[in-house]
């Protein structure tokens, strides 16, 4: 096990090793001349003062020693200035993140929370009305249209029922609650601020649900799968044979076995969520990085573009780890 | 644990008591009636067989009698009283309070009958708490002890393991433990050995008989193998499409049985305790069990029954033959006796080969007999000292070539030496230097052209990576492999395919080996078209009907599909995709192996006889020893990636001369209660050791009565004891 864990962690560090390379590859390959973009015709036909630029910039340097400047800035938390800001890359993804981070975590334990059990659920009474329930809403959530999820629900909730508030992550006369951690759910709670935490919450349902509702179904579908795969072993009839209990049969001996696929599925659902809520936050008018992502893309900025991928690669490789290292915790046959 | 052994001869009051039990599944094509008005008793400690094929509801019996089946199935009717309680009438409560503590039951798959993320001790006190008969603290005791009764060495480590970390036959034993952790009255046994070597299964059936003696616990065994039976049971139920068809003492179905289906069983199966020359005879069966959704309503096996008479269009009833025993069948219930009518004439003559035929039935489904006498010995084997050379720690070195001065015999069609594989396993970490699987260590082979040769060994021996790297499937490290004079061991492939078509396979699994989306025709057609022996559409045609008639299968069904085919005829037609280059040389890796053995019979009848009339030579790999026995001249007996020893069949089941062989014939079961009870059994302790670190020197030692320090020193040299017998042993002969 403690070998296993090693390796898991050598592989993933090698992996980063090889995002920022690729990183800083496709950056430098990019068709165009900065030089050129930066300083306009008339200056850029002054050879001296071209050349000038180019030494003040490191572009005279050969490709692998402006790599390992890359690599040590990056070491160093050093992801560059951001062109339309004005301001180091790092802390505008810093002051984005949290509110991506709330609202795709909350919305990935919603869809584990609802679709494992009814998952389950639809498994253990198949071709029953729990079962054609389950499939629905499997069905509903991964073919239903993001942005159109978006509008119908605030059209429907806000607009028409006035039940759920507005886009935006507080009301508008509301105040942020002190930050330390970003997530405006615990800093409210840090702060003993009740109201501003329900306010938080309240916010956080509608564009949690529309971000959860595709992970919802593919979480119900693959535990439905998953469940009634392990319900046919010939383990589960010896379990039978033993005079267990049903109840224990389902949690002690199939849904150890169940869980090992959803967590899988389950660990990249959350990447994604993480990495892609570019849609919802723009229809909730979420200050996260999905925006944050739309917006430098729209302005070319290279350097914030440079810093969201890497950041995005890097979810992807640590939730990789994490779901590693919960097949080893799951699965003995794994890690030997 | 206490031991209550009730007095065998007392007449004990039924612990089981079944009448008339009807078990259906509703399945969309119709109602299958699995079992079908089935009825026995099992006394108190007393050990019931159950026999049949595949498909005669013997497994279905086994679980209705806990209510363990699921929809589609259903138990319609009958009765099931255990210890005089009704089990069809209880709720699910008192079901479960039943299961696993009054009625346990091991399954046949060790392999999926444990949950694979869960520790053993767990698996195993959960049963005992489960039924409230001990906490977890005395349950986890109980359990180190059960394991250690099972005959699992170090059962304090063995119980916090999880499954993977045992092989096959550890885990049946740790299955067994938690049947017998409640001390049941009554353990059902459904078919518990048939997925284990033949060495574990003899082990697994002595401790199933102890347990039997030592806890008074009755046992009903479920199984196809007629051997397994014969040591176990004192009484047998023998079913066919869902009914008894008979039911007796052990002794007397298995020596004089009395429906025409258990007499087929008893004539099928080739059998080491009988004379191989004296009017050596597999009786076959032709055609397959009714289709279940539409059984004929007079006697289910008349339409295969070489004895029918008139009558049998009347539904025969199972009614007393004699004291105790019972037969559904209006022959054996008029008093006359199942005698195969000596009509058939079975060649003697040498002059017409070895292997004389009789009618073999033309069309399967029709009733038909195959009767096979194979009347002379084998082909004479080498009379001078052929030499087998030493194996070699090097296999590369050939120096020995020069010691065999052969005389005028026919060159061997394949010369094998010091062939040797190694897998390389995943490593375990980064820097961990690399693990390898020894399959196949510097094995030396020959075969002659015409003859037969048998593989066995265990499983993990490497007799299929033999054959597959014999075929070129798998690139041998080193050694030579010298296939009608050319050297193939690393040949590229492009100079092996022409050769391909002198060299052929026959697979073990008649369902995966077949492709599923191909015509009978496109599937033989295809090596027609890939080595260009025919290239019209006639010629092709012309070529497939011939195959299908060579392997008695309708040369009209080119255009179905495998899945329309039973096992039986799908092995047929594997066999006829073989035959379709028209080879010198079939491999044939455990060909019979997945079928029943009825079925077995057909195949080995048919490839007996396409050896006489196609004049081919084979390697036939198989773990059923008396299987071996009856087809091969020859027989090599590897382990651990090592020929043990080789000799000509009858010598080597005659005189054996290495520990190991002498093992293997002992643990194979015969199907006769009597011998079988009183037959004094060498038994082979432990499991065949990792083929990743070999033992050093012989690498039977670990197992071996007779070791000595110098077996662990010097590897033993393959070397000729008798004539033509060779043994790679230092004290060959000696046990």
């Amino acid at each position: 096990m403690p070998r296993y864990i090693v390796s898991r962690l050598a592989v993933t560090a090698v992996m980063a090793l090889l995002a920022t390379l690729v990183i800083f590859l496709i950056a430098n390959m990019v068709p165009g001349d900065p030089i050129l973009a930066q300083l306009g015709d008339v200056a850029a036909s002054n050879k001296a003062f071209v050349a000038e630029w180019r030494a003040k910039w490191g572009l005279d340097l050969p490709l692998w020693e402006r790599y390992l400047i890359f690599l040590k800035g990056v070491l160093h938390g050093d992801l560059g200035t951001s062109i339309a800001s004005q301001r180091p890359v790092l802390e505008d993804i810093a002051q984005y993140a949290p509110a991506t981070i709330e609202l795709a975590t909350v919305g990935f334990l919603l869809s584990l929370l609802i679709g494992v059990p009814l998952g389950m659920l639809a498994a253990i009474k198949r071709d029953s009305w729990v079962d054609h329930v389950a499939r629905a809403v499997s069905l509903i959530g991964v073919s239903s249209p993001t942005f159109w999820l978006a509008f119908i629900m605030l059209a429907l909730f806000y607009g028409g029922l006035q039940i759920a508030p507005g886009p935006g992550r507080l009301d508008p006369i509301a105040f942020s609650p002190p930050t330390v951690t970003g997530l405006f759910l615990v800093d409210s709670l840090l702060a003993g601020d009740v109201s501003t935490f329900r306010d938080a919450a309240a916010h956080l349902i509608l564009p949690s649900i529309v971000l959860a509702a595709a992970t919802l179904g593919l979480i119900t579908r693959t535990t439905r799968a998953s469940m009634l795969d392990n319900l046919h072993q010939d383990y589960v009839r010896v379990a039978r044979a033993k005079g267990l209990r049903e109840r224990r049969i389902v949690n002690g001996h199939v849904l150890p076995n169940a869980l090992i696929p959803i967590v899988a599925l389950g660990g990249l659902a959350y990447a994604n969520l993480l990495t892609g809520a570019v849609m919802t936050e723009t229809v909730f008018s979420w200050p996260g990085l999905g925006r944050y992502t739309f917006r430098s893309a729209e302005a070319l900025d290279f350097p914030a573009i440079m810093g969201i991928t890497l950041v995005v690669a890097l979810t992807y490789l640590i939730i990789n780890l994490v779901i590693d290292l919960s097949y080893a915790i799951l699965d003995p046959r794994v890690a030997r | 644990m206490r031991a209550a052994a009730p007095g065998r001869t007392a007449p004990t009051p039924a612990v089981l008591a079944v009448s008339d039990l009807r078990t259906q599944f509703f399945t969309d094509a119709g109602v299958v009636r699995a079992v079908d008005g089935v009825s026995f008793t099992v006394g108190a400690g007393e050990a019931l067989g159950i026999v049949g094929e595949s498909g005669s509801g013997k497994s279905v019996t086994a679980q209705s009698l806990m209510r363990l089946l699921e929809e589609p199935a259903r138990i319609v009717s009958g009765r099931i009283h255990f210890q005089g309680r009704d089990v069809l009438a209880m709720t699910p409560s008192e079901l479960r309070k039943l299961r696993g503590a009054g009625m346990a039951m091991v399954f046949q798959d060790p392999m999926t009958s444990l949950n694979p993320v869960l520790r053993i001790a767990r698996q195993l006190v959960e049963t005992m708490m489960a039924h409230g008969s001990f906490g977890e603290g005395e349950a986890t005791r109980r359990g180190v002890k059960l394991l250690g009764r099972m005959g699992i060495t170090t059962p304090e480590r063995a119980i916090n393991s999880y499954p993977h970390q045992f092989s096959g036959g550890m885990r049946q034993r740790v299955a067994l433990a938690m049947g017998m952790s409640n001390e049941p009255a009554l353990l059902i046994a459904d078919e518990p050995t048939t997925a284990l070597d033949v060495t574990i299964q003899a082990q697994i059936l002595e401790l199933l008989s102890e347990l039997n003696r030592e806890f008074g616990t009755a046992i009903v065994l479920i199984s196809h193998d007629l051997g397994v039976i014969a040591g176990l049971c004192s009484r047998v139920l023998v079913m066919y499409a869902g009914e008894v068809v008979e039911e007796g003492s052990a002794e007397a179905v298995l020596s004089d049985p009395k429906h025409p289906y258990s007499w087929a069983l008893v004539n099928a199966v080739p059998r080491l305790d009988r004379d191989p020359t004296a009017g050596k005879r597999l009786t076959a069966i032709e055609g397959a069990p009714p289709d279940p959704l539409s059984e004929p309503p007079g006697c289910r096996f008349a339409p295969r029954c070489p004895f029918r008479i008139e009558r049998c269009s009347d539904h025969p009833e199972l009614l007393e033959i004699g004291p105790g025993h019972k037969s559904r069948c209006w022959v054996t219930q008029a008093g006359a006796s199942l005698e195969l009518p000596a009509t058939a004439p079975l060649s003697t003559s040498p002059v017409a080969g070895e292997v004389g035929l009789a009618t073999e039935g033309s069309e399967p489904g029709e009733g038909g007999i195959v009767a096979l006498v194979r009347s002379s010995p084998p082909r004479p084997i080498s009379p001078s000292g052929r030499a087998f050379g030493a194996p070699k720690e090097r296999p590369t070195d050939l120096s020995h070539e020069g010691r065999g001065e052969e005389p005028p015999f026919p060159t061997p069609l394949l010369e094998v030496r010091g062939l040797v594989k190694h897998f390389a396993l995943p490593k375990r970490g980064f820097f961990e230097p690399h693990r390898y699987v020894h399959a196949v260590d510097g094995v030396d082979l020959t075969v002659k052209r015409g003859e037969t040769v048998g593989l066995v060994g265990e499983s993990g021996c490497g007799k299929s990576t033999l054959a597959r790297l014999i075929l070129r499937i798998h690139r041998p490290d080193s050694g030579s492999i010298l296939f009608e004079g050319n050297e193939i061991a690393q040949a590229l492939p492009g100079t092996i395919r022409p050769l391909r078509r002198h060299l052929q396979m026959v697979f073990q699994d008649p369902y995966a080996s077949l492709n599923s989306r191909m015509t009978v025709e496109q599937i033989l057609d295809e090596p027609l078209r890939v080595h260009g022996l025919a290239t019209t559409a006639a010629e092709i045609r012309e070529r497939v009907a011939e195959l299908l008639e060579i392997v008695r299968l309708d040369p009209k069904s080119g255009a179905r599909f495998p899945h329309e085919f039973s096992g039986g005829q799908r092995q047929r037609i594997s066999i006829a995709r073989a035959l379709a280059v028209k080879p010198s040389f079939i491999v044939a890796d455990e060909p019979i192996s997945a079928l029943d053995v009825n079925i077995q019979a057909q195949i080995l009848n048919l490839m007996l006889r396409l050896q006489e009339e196609l004049g081919l030579t084979y390697l036939f790999i198989a773990h059923d020893l008396a299987v071996v026995r009856h087809i091969s001249d020859r027989v090599v007996v590897l382990y651990l990636g090592k020929v043990a020893e080789v000799a000509p069949a009858k010598d080597l089941f005659a005189a054996p001369l290495h520990p190991y062989t002498r093992y293997l014939i002992s643990a194979v079961p015969i199907p006769d209660a009597s011998i079988e009870r009183r037959r004094e059994r060498l038994r082979l302790a432990g499991e065949p050791p990792s083929a990743v670190a070999p033992p050093s020197g012989c690498r039977f030692r670990t197992r071996c009565p007779l070791a000595q320090p110098i077996c662990a020193e010097t590897p033993p040299l393959l070397a000729e004891h008798r004539l033509g017998h060779f043994a790679a042993c230092h004290f060959a002969g000696q046990f």
